[in-house]
């Protein structure tokens, strides 16, 4: 589990990013941070992992404080995939680039054949195999991102800003692979502006804004909470803005899923007389 | 990361920011007589004229920070130095030769706009096409330093330890962080050259600016202190005798 307690966090330049966050996570929950640009959602998730020591307040991992682990201990833990696949990827070939992660952690190099290849397949990227990595899509280099930590099983995955760039079908398709992951027991945080993404998931939310939590809930509760998520520079998703303006047909602004608002839909028209 | 600092703009309005940035690089250049010079004296004379300027222009914060992230390279010189059988007088020498020269173009690059620079070359008839690319390059160091925070950050996450292993290794571990360092800086280079074509890069051959930097009163001072100085330091290094300190001289080894 982890369990944030009131950290507060300052960069070098000076700038505060956290001012006070307190938050729990516990093991096979499914959580998306939300908030607007500078709010502090990428700084927070750098805190889960060490890579960023809070200057005030404590992050505990499995009850120890990350200030006392290395940021590889942490990240077998919990693995992190940064936003931007660029940043990362200098191998020759794409399983090369897999087995880098898994030879830092010290895996045999049999064990390392072994999930290159179920990583390979789990992400669609077989025919990549010898491929370099930098001469794959967008979509492919996010998957590859993906491949390279979702390899050696963290018990939580973090995902920063995942369907940034990506196409409606890639996105379903993460989607399914999220929530597929998220049903095994996997614990995964996904950090995102995208609001319609986050509607379809429906996972637990929590809004940052201005380095303070405003909002924690699921996700039907927090996101049809017009001002909460207009405060972070949010728009609530469609479908609760078409049902916002259908209230005066006895409609309640509270639905985010598109069956559910179907279901609701018809459920109107056969009661209303013709 | 400090390094990176000492070497970038910072707005103030002193003497030295005011001064024209041809005759600041002049004076920059002008320490480099520096080289004339192996003796303790005149060298540490030179650190010391360098100081109090710093200190009058309010950029004494990054400036440390210049020294410290040269400081490696500093006990590098010394040491080399000392092992190929030098005295421990000329080894300190050397590093304050170093030190002078760093500090001199830290100082100019800290209170120089990199637009007043650009100007400065073109009036100096340097081709805009060297001048942008100059400008261009000093302008994005500080982008490259935080994309490379950015890049060993990804890395770490994936269990790459930068700190562990003998010194062989150490030196592999930077394999992760410079490829994509070079890759995305090289990929950038390309798209900014398309975003400056898009919008009509070179399209008139002759180009006038906005602002046209002009001598004032302190740069036409400032440039009579310079030559003075740089003359009497030729001058004193031909016909006057320097004064010398030996530090420990029996300290003698040679390994190289």
């Amino acid at each position: 589990m982890i369990e944030v307690n009131d950290i507060h966090y300052t960069y070098p330049t000076g700038v505060t990013v956290l001012n006070g966050v307190s938050i729990k996570v516990g093991y096979g929950e499914f959580l998306a941070v939300m908030g607007e640009n500078g709010a502090g959602k990428t700084t927070l998730v750098k805190h889960f992992n060490g890579l960023l020591k809070p200057s005030q307040g404590e992050i505990l991992v499995d009850g120890v404080a990350t200030t006392k682990a290395s940021v590889a201990q942490l990240s077998r833990k919990i693995g992190l995939v940064f936003q931007n696949p660029d940043h990362q990827f200098f191998c020759e070939t794409v399983e090369e680039e897999i087995a880098f992660g898994l030879r830092n952690f010290g895996f045999s190099e049999e064990a390392i054949k072994e999930k290159i290849d179920f990583a390979l397949n789990l992400l669609d990227l077989g025919d990549y195999r010898k491929t370099s990595p930098f001469m794959l899509s967008g979509g492919e280099k996010k998957r590859l991102a993906l491949a390279t930590v979702l390899t050696w099983d963290p018990t939580v995955l973090i995902l920063d800003e995942p369907t940034v760039g990506q196409d409606y079908s890639q996105k379903e398709k993460l989607r399914q692979f999220i929530l597929k992951l998220n049903s095994e027991g996997k614990t995964v945080i996904i950090v995102t502006h995208d609001i319609e993404f986050v509607a379809e998931c429906n996972p637990r939310v929590v809004i940052l804004s201005h380095g303070r939590i405003i909002a924690d809930g699921p996700a039907k509760k927090v996101l049809t909470n017009f001002d909460q998520v207009k405060e972070a520079s949010l728009v609530p998703p469609q479908m609760t803005q078409v049902f916002l303006k259908l209230t005066d047909m006895g409609f309640t602004a509270d639905t985010i899923d598109v069956n559910e608002a179907k279901d609701k839909i018809m459920d109107y028209l056969q009661r209303s007389p013709k | 990361m400090m390094v990176f600092r000492g070497f970038r703009f910072k707005r103030a309005y002193t003497w030295m920011h005011r001064m024209d940035p041809r005759i600041k690089l002049l004076l920059s250049c002008s320490f480099c007589l520096v080289f004339l010079y192996t003796e303790l004296v005149p060298l540490i004379l030179t650190l010391a004229i360098q100081i109090a300027m710093v200190l009058s222009v309010h950029i004494s914060h990054e400036w440390l920070g210049t020294l410290k992230g040269g400081g490696l390279f500093a006990v590098l010189i010394f040491v080399m130095n000392l092992i190929t059988g030098s005295t421990v007088s000329f080894a300190i020498a050397m590093v304050l030769r170093f030190l002078v020269l760093i500090s001199a173009f830290s100082m100019f690059f800290l209170t120089t706009r990199p637009d007043d620079l650009g100007a400065a070359l073109e009036k100096m008839r340097v081709p805009y096409e060297y001048s942008f690319m100059f400008t261009t390059a000093v302008r994005y160091v500080p982008v490259l330093a935080t994309e490379a925070l950015t890049i060993v950050d990804a890395q770490r996450s994936r269990g790459l330890e930068m700190d562990k292993g003998n010194i062989m290794k150490r030196v592999r571990n930077f394999t992760p962080v410079l490829i994509p360092l070079l890759v995305n800086s090289i990929r950038r280079s390309l798209e900014m050259a398309e975003a400056m074509e898009a919008r009509a890069w070179g399209a008139t051959k002759k180009r006038t600016s906005l602002s046209v930097p002009k001598l004032k009163r302190v740069d036409f001072i400032s440039s009579a202190v310079i030559c003075i100085t740089v003359i009497f330091a030729v001058y004193a290094r031909l016909y006057l005798p320097i004064p010398t300190v030996e530090l420990i001289p029996w300290f003698h080894i040679k390994i190289l």
